[in-house]
């Protein structure tokens, strides 16, 4: 079955009047927003549209059934931006499918994640009651911080009606370094030395490459003038600094050609399971070892902090994860078990579920 | 209630010297910075383990007594005031740094380590604690943790809640969850644990350990110093920067009264006569910052401003700071007390926001000193009286009060950064629906069904003690701790 609310109004008496609600978005990772064993889809693409958008404020009000190429569009009109790199931009994610998933591409690196540019939200809980969290401005300590809370939230403690974020000014140029190191070794120590370098960096990427390589992708944002030196500056430190074998500058339209692919992730073979695993650097090699059976295309983000893992089954993926103590979710592959590995927290994410949702009108969390 | 097993039982967790009962012990205890509230609490426990507040913890649940989690008091919202027949439990010898990982970038502290001390530790690897709340000398994690302070160098990276990674907490009940992890990335799979408890005021329990992450020190500061006419155009040349699409790393504005003040107590060798002042300070890489700044002079220079200084060393860039950060202490200079509020409003309508508080602050008869955040509309407007004066203290409350309002009418936020705590918390349904609140309480009893923890805090209505007012606190006097 499947729901579609088109006003507050509508969608409050949905919820009154069923269970087993999944709140669904775009659509785009699909073992998240695909309905199973009786669910019911609560198609929220209706609720669409951007509310508010003071570029003097860099903050925007916007339904959160809002395709993120939308805002995308109107934010850089104004010369702004989502830092973090939402991905499945063009696949037609929405601004409530980024904030449920918690899905932020490369650019998170250097600013943050979609919980530190999200600064209001209003939702219906359990009971169809709409309830506000956050606000509309930059800095607010009013109130439980439930903005934060729902990032992640995966639909499972109501339904978004509309959502606040916070923006930043766009860099306006960019340039990508992408360094090659003989093994993962070099390559993890070249981030160490990098993380407490004083070069600015919007993204520091980390991706196997053939024959055990290992490369760097760093992307730089600012002011075109000084752009060239920082670069040079780059370099000069990977060579003296790391074990690097090569570096190569991409630029202009090859460089945002290469973050749109790796945003959008069509660096993943079709068919395959997809997953997020949040990690620390210095367990990178744990999991490569583990992984090497599996043979995944995989991809580190945000200096090596967070893991993208393509594998054939994710079944054998959660039991690895167990294994090495690291909590996962799926983002594309069979529905109905979103979230892999261990579940930390999960007895003060229930006792919330209980608050918000006692009768249990969306799915458990 | 009779407190006797209770007391017996933390008697055994306790020598008597770690577990205080008697009045002149307890007197250090009685109020926090905002020193208008005072109650003295039963007993106040010092834990010097994890264990033993985990154990405190689930005692006061056994025995339904309610308690509050104190680092170095320095709270503006009264958030650490103690609670009636309650217990403090004073975490600051939990002051351990369990691990500093410069690869990593990320630090485990027990809730009791200094905010700045942090930043002194990871030093040495040219990393520091990005959030830089007034009081950093003396203000412990764990309350920046419990109120997600703030500081001036938000505007960037951000306030606390964005910088911890992980949390080890004893909820209410005394069940002791971890979430989050060593991982920028932080909780990362599932609702946001870290959000939901960063900012909780204490309502849900004590953290433990804190991971924090880290951050590369800017290799170059330029920090400029504006000097205007008026406060308008000042107000107006903050809004020129945002609009320029430079990202400073802090943007603050002082008007006269605040810079006579920081004058008479610090030397800052701020330009006379200035009606308003504006810092910018861009922060980074350097071939980038400097790039910057050649673009934000022709901002500046474009704003109206009589005259620009920019400080062309380190010993510059710290006495311009030294100016800000001490005009709040310096306040009591011109007045034997002052109140101060947080409000936010969005940044178009700063001018709006200052213009009503002159208003206000003629209408009242009490001077108002601003010195604020512009960059993200986090205004701090010190209302000046004394409180030897009958009924002045109420008089002036009665006046932030109208500045709040004003606050959420303009589409703000009742506080930025200190939290609600005692003191804004009945001005919360200015800003929020019943359901609103109702939920966030229902949410708070699921984790603490006997309320013990931090009651009285963020929501309104409950006893309050009586306003009293006279003087600062000692160390504000000294300009140790500020209320910003």
């Amino acid at each position: 079955m499947s729901l579609q609310p088109t006003t507050l109004e509508e969608l409050q008496s949905i919820v009154k009047d069923n269970q087993g609600l999944l709140p669904i978005g775009g659509g785009t990772k699909p073992a998240l927003s695909t309905a199973f064993n009786g669910a019911t889809r609560l198609d929220m693409s209706r609720l669409s549209g951007i509310i508010e958008y003071e570029p003097g404020e860099y903050t925007f009000t916007a339904y959160a059934g809002t395709p993120v190429r939308t805002i995308v569009a109107a934010l850089a009109e104004h010369g702004q931006y989502l830092p973090f790199d939402p991905p499945l931009i063009e696949q037609g994610a929405t601004l409530g499918g980024v904030i449920a998933a918690n899905t932020a591409g490369s650019g998170r690196y250097r600013y943050g994640g979609v919980r530190d540019f999200i600064i209001g939200v209003r939702f219906v809980d359990g009971q169809g009651q709409l309830v506000r969290g956050g606000g509309k401005v930059v800095k607010n300590a009013a109130g439980f911080d439930l903005p934060k809370f729902m990032v992640g939230s995966a639909g499972r403690f109501g339904a978004f009606v509309d959502v606040s974020f916070k923006v930043f000014p766009e860099p306006r140029a960019y340039v990508t370094l992408k360094a090659v190191f003989a093994s993962l070794g070099p390559a993890l120590e070249a981030i160490y030395s990098l993380f407490t370098a004083p070069n600015e960096m919007d993204v520091l990427d980390l991706e196997s490459l053939d024959d055990g390589r290992f490369g760097l992708l760093m992307r730089l944002g600012g002011l075109s003038t000084a752009l060239p030196g920082r670069v040079e500056r780059l370099q000069a430190f990977l060579n003296t600094k790391t074990e690097v074998l090569s570096n190569e500058v991409i630029q202009a339209e090859a460089d945002a050609a290469l973050w749109q692919q790796v945003n959008g992730f069509s660096w993943v073979p079709d068919g395959s399971h997809f997953a997020k695993v949040p990690i620390s650097p210095k367990r990178i090699p744990l999991l490569e070892n583990v992984l090497l059976s599996l043979n995944p295309s995989r991809r580190y983000t945000a200096g090596g902090n967070v893991a993208w893992l393509a594998v054939s089954d994710i079944e054998q993926l959660d039991m690895l994860l167990n294994k090495l103590n690291l909590p996962g979710l799926v983002l594309f592959g069979p529905p109905g078990r979103p979230f892999i590995g261990p579940r930390p927290g999960v007895s003060l994410a229930r006792r919330v579920k209980q608050a918000l949702d006692p009768s249990g009108k969306f799915l458990e969390i | 209630m009779d407190h006797q097993p209770f007391f017996a039982a933390l008697q055994r967790i306790y020598p008597k010297e770690r577990l205080l009962t008697k009045g002149v012990q307890l007197l250090a205890y009685e109020s926090d910075a905002l020193t208008s509230f005072q109650t003295k609490p039963s007993a106040v426990v010092i834990p010097e383990s994890q264990d033993e507040v985990i154990e405190t913890v689930r005692l006061c649940h056994q025995f339904g007594v309610p308690y509050v989690a104190r680092g170095s008091g320095t709270s503006l919202s009264g958030g650490s005031l103690p609670i009636e027949n309650g217990i403090v439990i004073a975490l600051n010898r939990l002051n351990r740094i369990k691990k500093l990982d410069p690869e990593q970038r990320i630090a485990v502290v027990e809730p009791g380590v200094v905010n700045l001390q942090i930043s002194q530790a990871a030093d040495r690897y040219n990393l520091y604690y990005a959030p830089d709340p007034s009081s950093q000398s003396v203000c412990t994690i764990g309350g920046n943790v419990a109120f997600n302070s703030g500081g001036a160098h938000c505007l960037k990276y951000g306030m606390t809640s964005n910088h911890i990674l992980g949390l080890k907490v004893v909820l209410a009940d005394g069940e002791v969850v971890e979430f989050g992890s060593e991982s920028l990335e932080g909780v990362g799979v599932g609702p946001d644990l870290i959000g939901l408890f960063v900012g909780s005021e204490g309502l849900f329990g004590v953290a433990l350990e804190i991971t924090v992450r880290l951050l590369p020190k800017p290799e170059l500061y330029r920090t400029v110093l504006a000097a205007y006419n008026d406060l308008e155009t000042a107000g107006n040349a903050v809004a020129m920067v945002v609009a320029s699409g430079l990202l400073p790393g802090a943007m603050e504005i002082m008007d006269r009264l605040s810079i006579k003040a920081a004058e008479s107590a610090v030397d800052a060798g701020y330009p006379e006569n200035a009606a308003a002042l504006l810092i910018v300070e861009l922060e980074g890489e350097s071939e980038q910052v400097e790039t910057e700044f050649e673009e934000i002079m022709d901002v500046i220079k474009e704003s109206g401003s009589y005259e620009i200084r920019v400080a062309k060393d380190a010993e510059q860039r710290l006495r311009i700071w030294k100016g800000r950060k001490g005009a709040f202490s310096s306040v009591g200079r011109l007045s034997p007390d002052y109140v101060v509020q947080d409000g936010v409003v969005p940044r178009s309508h700063l001018g709006k926001a200052l213009a009503e508080i002159d208003r206000l602050s003629q209408e009242y008869g009490l001077d108002v000193a601003n010195v604020f955040h512009a960059g993200d509309g986090n205004l701090h407007p010190l209302i000046l009286f004394n409180g030897r004066e009958e009924g002045a203290l109420e008089h002036a409350e009665e006046l932030a009060g109208k500045i709040l309002k004003m606050c959420v009418e303009l589409g703000g936020s009742i506080t930025g950064e200190h939290g609600v705590g005692m003191e804004k918390r009945n001005y919360m349904p200015a800003m929020f629906s019943e359901v609103d609140l109702e939920t966030m309480k229902t949410i708070r009893r699921q984790v603490d069904p006997k309320e013990i923890s931090n009651p009285g805090k963020m929501f309104p209505g409950g006893e309050a003690p009586a306003l009293k007012m006279t003087g600062m606190h000692p160390l504000e006097a000294k300009g140790i701790i500020s209320r910003e």
